[in-house]
């Protein structure tokens, strides 16, 4: 009974702040209401028994990843409306459908025919961290290796691609050393 | 009610829908990226709903390495975004058509 209430209470919360997040034309709504949806999206965790799971949702995605988002929207100029492509909107959903359908479907396939064995088999009495530990550093071990190394390089490329020029700020300077700092820029791209 | 699997998979597809709306009709290439986040989200529910009614961890390790790729897809997005922007002043996808033929 609780669970079917709190799964259509944070389902409703869930699709309304998406929708909220993909059809606005405020760069910031966007910004608040992807971070809530987030926090919405742990709660799914949480009542799967994922709760390991639901812990790195709220620290990675609504700490690391909405921190980052954040500070792109105060480099960028997000303060003006967002210009939107005028298409065909009965298209754009009508693809969207099948597509996701499709997705699912093609998730769901292996499910329906019921022959599946699971390989790493929940035990009962121990907790989820404790199972997320012994399978990640046994089973998982190498992809965990991996993913680590692909954060460190997604580390260095985010330092140096952003990091270039950081000491010089456009809005500090005058016109003319503006002016003569995207000649500069602009001899760079064309050579 | 009982709350089964097919509720988490619907959830899931709507979710999807909705991000793949936003892929399509958006063209700042910030917002483009909060589409993004929203598929990868939808998915990440459906391994951890299969996770739980299969009694399998697989699907619990798969949204941790999404989660993961996600993260770096943010830090090599908004540096190549910054550099792109400091070049052009301004993020719209319309204006990246040097390619075009």
């Amino acid at each position: 009974m609780f669970e079917a209430v709190a799964f259509y209470l944070f389902a409703f919360l869930t699709i309304a702040m998406f929708g909220i997040t993909v059809l606005t034309s405020q760069a910031l709504y966007a910004l608040t209401a992807l971070a809530a949806g987030m926090i919405f999206i742990s709660a799914f965790f949480f009542i799967l028994g994922a709760e390991f799971l639901g812990a790195v949702q709220i620290v990675v995605y609504s700490g690391a990843v909405m921190a980052l988002y954040a500070f792109g929207m105060m480099f960028f100029d997000t303060t003006r409306d967002v210009k939107e492509k005028q298409g065909n909107k009965f298209i754009i959903v009508g693809l969207a459908t099948i597509s996701a359908v499709l997705v699912v479907l093609i998730v769901a396939a292996p499910l329906v025919t019921e022959n599946i064995v699971a390989l790493y088999p929940v035990t009962p009495d121990v907790g989820n961290t404790q199972e997320v530990g012994v399978v990640l550093f046994t089973k998982f071990l190498i992809p965990f290796e991996v993913a680590a190394i692909m954060l460190l390089v997604a580390m260095i490329s985010g330092i140096i691609l952003a990091g270039k020029k950081m000491d010089l700020s456009i809005t500090l300077m005058t016109d003319a050393e503006v002016r003569d700092f995207k000649e500069d820029n602009n001899k760079k791209v064309l050579s | 009610m009982e709350i089964g699997l097919s509720h988490y998979l619907v959830l899931s597809t709507i979710l999807f829908a909705i991000g793949l709306i936003g892929v399509m009709r958006r063209k700042n290439l910030l917002l483009l990226f909060f589409a993004t986040e929203i598929l990868l989200n939808s998915v990440n529910i459906a391994f951890a709903a299969i996770s739980h009614y299969y009694g399998d961890l697989t699907g619990q390790m798969f949204a941790f390495f999404v989660i993961a790729i996600a993260a770096s897809e943010v830090a090599v997005g908004l540096g190549l975004l910054i550099v792109w922007f400091k070049r052009h002043g301004n993020i719209d996808l319309d204006s990246m058509s040097t390619m075009k033929g």
